[in-house]
């Protein structure tokens, strides 16, 4: 598992997210299309590419995008 | 492991009604993303919503048509389960109040099981199963959610429904296999927290708190935890037709349609590409009905299968999930079964 991989991954999920903006220490909640549905569609991300069950607190607890790469790769 | 067969019963009709009144989506509450973008991701354009019935008042209307369509007389029927999370009262369970508005005879068993999104299946496996000695000969699933218990304004996802399935010991019937799961410790993801006897009803139960930004909610009316409902549904419901797929030896390519529950477009579209199922065998109904909790599997089947199932032999397996947290999948054979057209009140 790869931290860039995983942030163009990430960024696949907004409509307009520009890749080269974001970076491992992005707040994601700063991204300006960040909601409570695009959390659902990283959720289904994490699922589907990393087999990788992410809970509503692991988002919650999260800042960056990194501390989410984190939490998915303590649990691949 | 919670798996289950039973034989000798099948499904002879299934009905459903839902109120005329279209509620279209135009607007939520949400501040964090708008309509489109909320009908884009749930699917759910417009819903059937009543504040004129509950849903034994729903389920009434579908059973008495299809036991018309049946020709079932009352007489007939030995057993009523009844399906829902909005009971019309704390007590007596409504399967006892419905028994008698539906003009069944007193030698009747009646059940009232509390079960939302899951809670077909789980009717289905208990029906099923006391009919399975030939003892008793017919029974009535009712399955659906109408109004409330306290008044909230339409919520977007949901849709008001009430459901019939009608079953009867049949001897060499294929059989119903089922699977089970349930995780309790996430009984908060879905939730109306007061009103019970764990946190009774109070003057605190009327104050209406933010539980998120810009969503707020009083303690009689439900919440959800969408992400923890999303994650829990994307993986335990594919998990569940493969354990169900396994234990029997059942080929999904052989299965004719999968129904599954209608919680969310894009969760029940992850589900179907997990299980690389082609999108012409799984049909939906949220896009027109929303999510209608225990009546989404049979009403998916009566207004988007209907008369597709006449005169043949369809292999199908249901798949419901949500509040509980519940699951349960079943593998069943519909032949030629009689699909009431849809009930408007």
């Amino acid at each position: 598992m790869e931290l860039n991989e995983f942030i163009r991954k990430f960024a696949d999920q907004f409509d307009d997210a520009d890749i080269n903006a974001l970076s491992a220490k992005t707040a994601f909640r700063d991204i300006e299309d960040w909601s409570s549905l695009v959390a659902l569609y990283i959720i289904g991300m994490v699922d589907e590419e990393y087999g990788v069950r992410l809970r509503g607190d692991d988002i919650m607890k999260s800042i960056t995008i990194e501390d989410i790469y984190n939490i998915v790769k303590s649990r691949e | 492991m919670a798996y289950l067969q039973v034989e000798n019963v099948r499904i002879t009709g299934i009905s459903a009604c839902v109120p005329k009144n279209i509620l279209v989506n135009v607007s939520v509450e949400s501040q964090d993303y708008n309509v489109d973008q909320f009908i884009a991701s749930t699917g759910v354009r417009e819903k059937r919503y009543s504040e004129d019935f509950t849903s034994s008042d729903l389920c009434f209307f579908a059973a008495e048509k299809l036991m018309e369509d049946l020709g079932w007389q009352k007489d007939d029927i030995d057993a009523l389960i009844f399906v829902t999370q909005t009971a019309d009262y704390l007590m007596p369970a409504t399967s006892c109040i419905l028994q008698d508005r539906l003009g069944l005879k007193q030698e009747c068993y009646a059940l009232d099981i509390t079960h939302g999104c899951s809670g077909w299946v789980y009717g289905l496996s208990s029906a099923a199963t006391l009919l399975s000695t030939g003892m008793m000969k017919r029974a009535l699933l009712l399955a659906g959610e109408g109004r409330k218990r306290s008044f909230s304004p339409p919520d977007l996802l949901f849709g008001n429904a009430g459901t019939v399935t009608a079953l009867e010991y049949f001897e060499g019937e294929k059989s119903f296999q089922f699977h089970f799961g349930t995780d309790g410790s996430r009984y908060d993801a879905i939730i109306i927290p007061d009103g019970g006897s764990r946190n009774r009803f109070s003057e605190k139960s009327l104050i209406s708190v933010e539980i998120e930004p810009g969503v707020f909610r009083m303690g009689i009316q439900s919440r959800m935890k969408g992400m923890d409902v999303f994650s829990f549904g994307i993986t335990k419901a594919p998990k569940s037709v493969k354990e169900l797929a396994e234990k029997f030896k059942l080929d999904l390519d052989t299965i004719d349609y999968f129904i599954f529950h209608q919680a969310n477009l894009m969760l029940n579209e992850k589900i179907r590409k997990k299980l690389k199922l082609p999108e012409e065998k799984v049909p939906y109904s949220i896009e027109a009905f929303g999510n209608t909790n225990s009546a989404s599997i049979p009403l998916t089947i009566v207004t988007k299968l209907g008369t597709v199932l006449n005169n043949k032999r369809s292999a199908l397996i249901a798949c419901g999930f949500g509040v509980g947290l519940s699951w349960g999948t079943v593998a069943f054979t519909l032949n030629d079964p009689l699909i009431s057209n849809l009930v408007e009140v």
